[in-house]
């Protein structure tokens, strides 16, 4: 349980997706014009990392690993990403039209946004359990919601700030990311703290 | 006149469309590995290669493909060429393997090479495909260098493991916090060269799902409206 509590809170803090691994920078800065956009696109990302894990896990350690495949993992874990956010994007289309219509559009955005395939493949490397690897899953996604809603409150008063021509619109942007990163710095050590 | 195009084709990637610069695609590796100048060198020659043999591929077999399963055919070619990548470098340069580590596979979902098998590839012939992926390829390589030079410089006093004897090396540089502001300082420092206006965000139509993405085609209807 314990050991459960660190992944889950070191890869939604300490090791957040967005502002210490880099992963999902295009969304990160793309929708987090508005509170609410940042929160569908961040509940839309949790989903798709903690469904995606629920699938490649067991294709890798069912199906590749016992072949010697393990080298084709990019290429498999892709395509299971690619079917799998059209599937959740047809479900729900069908079954929670509601859901479809505050999640949906940013639903075929996901298949490229390198923190699925990121989370997916990391969990490999690090010789996860199948239950670690869904709370891991599930901390990243919650990180990179975390980091999406706080820096668009970020943004809006940067918007409105006067600053040097040059510096308007994403070069601001960027370096308010930086602040933000900086203040994400300071949970490494936290974590473990707490629970170790 | 025709070697004037493919000329144009070659050299619009390197400065007047530079894929991290100017369109703002590619984020990713850009910020990730550029805490020093090998590793950004590493990683932009890298992608060049993957973006020449998946622009190459796709315009050859760009007849072949259905018109409605061709985004999962174009990251099935590019991530087979990753996974090719992944083989030489780990085979004949383990040190730069171990250091870009996970952003390697990643190549796969980088927008620049999805952006241009959609944007260019899909629509060219093989000669001006190559080019274009050459281009662009130079010009991601030439960003992730500057950036890597700057935040290897700030960051460790060392240029290409060069020890360059300055004293207090600023840390911050090679931390996350750093790759942003460096690249929103590159950033600004280019527009104010070329002297154009920023880009006020990262918009529709610098990405490369555009055309399928239906939030992205509802926000373009809704401009045009």
């Amino acid at each position: 349980m314990k050991s459960m509590l660190i992944i889950l809170f070191s890869a939604m803090l300490t090791n957040n997706f967005v502002l210490s691994k880099f992963m999902g920078i295009c969304p990160f800065l793309g929708v987090s014009k508005k509170l609410d956009s940042a929160a569908g696109m961040g509940a839309a990302v949790t989903f798709v990392m903690v469904c995606a894990t629920l699938c490649t896990y067991p294709v890798y350690t069912f199906l590749l690993a016992p072949f010697g495949l393990e080298y084709l993992k990019t290429v498999a874990f892709i395509l299971i990403i690619a079917l799998f956010v059209q599937l959740i994007e047809m479900i729900l289309k069908k079954k929670i039209p509601s859901l479809y219509s505050s999640l949906g559009v940013y639903l075929p955005l996901i298949t490229t946004n390198c923190a699925v395939l990121g989370v997916t493949i990391l969990n490999i490397d690090n010789g996860y359990t199948f239950g670690e690897s869904i709370v891991d899953a599930l901390g990243a996604g919650l990180g990179f919601t975390l980091a999406l809603l706080i820096f668009s409150g970020v943004r809006s008063r940067v918007e409105r700030a006067d600053i040097p021509e040059t510096f308007k619109g994403v070069p601001a942007t960027l370096i308010a990311a930086s602040i933000v990163s900086v203040s994400f710095m300071s949970f490494s050590g936290m974590v473990e703290g707490i629970f170790g | 006149m025709a070697e004037n195009k493919y000329l144009g084709e070659l050299t619009k990637g390197i400065i007047k469309e530079n894929p991290t610069l100017v369109t703002l695609l590619g984020m990713c590796p850009t910020l990730a590995v550029t805490t020093m100048a090998e590793n950004g060198l590493g990683m932009g020659l890298a992608t060049t290669f993957v973006l020449v043999c998946s622009n190459a591929a796709i315009s050859l077999l760009k007849n072949v493909i259905p018109k409605a399963v061709r985004l999962p055919s174009f990251i099935v070619i590019i991530a087979s060429f990753v996974t090719l990548i992944e083989f030489l470098m780990k085979g004949y340069l383990p040190a730069l393997y171990d250091s870009l580590g996970l952003f390697l596979s990643l190549i796969t979902v980088n927008c620049i090479i999805l952006g241009r098998a959609e944007a260019f590839a899909s629509k060219n012939k093989l000669l001006p495909s190559i080019l274009d992926g050459l281009g662009m390829g130079i010009g991601f390589t030439l960003a992730l260098f500057l950036m890597g030079s700057f935040r290897e410089i700030l960051g460790t006093g060392k240029w290409m493991g060069i020890d360059l004897h300055i004293s207090d090396p600023m840390t911050i540089f090679i931390m996350p916090a750093g790759g942003f502001f460096v690249l929103g300082c590159v950033i600004a420092a280019v527009n104010k060269l070329a002297n154009r206006k920023p880009p006020q965000q990262i918009g529709c139509e610098g990405c490369p799902c555009a055309g399928s993405c239906t939030g992205c085609a509802n926000e373009s209807k809704e401009a045009e409206a």
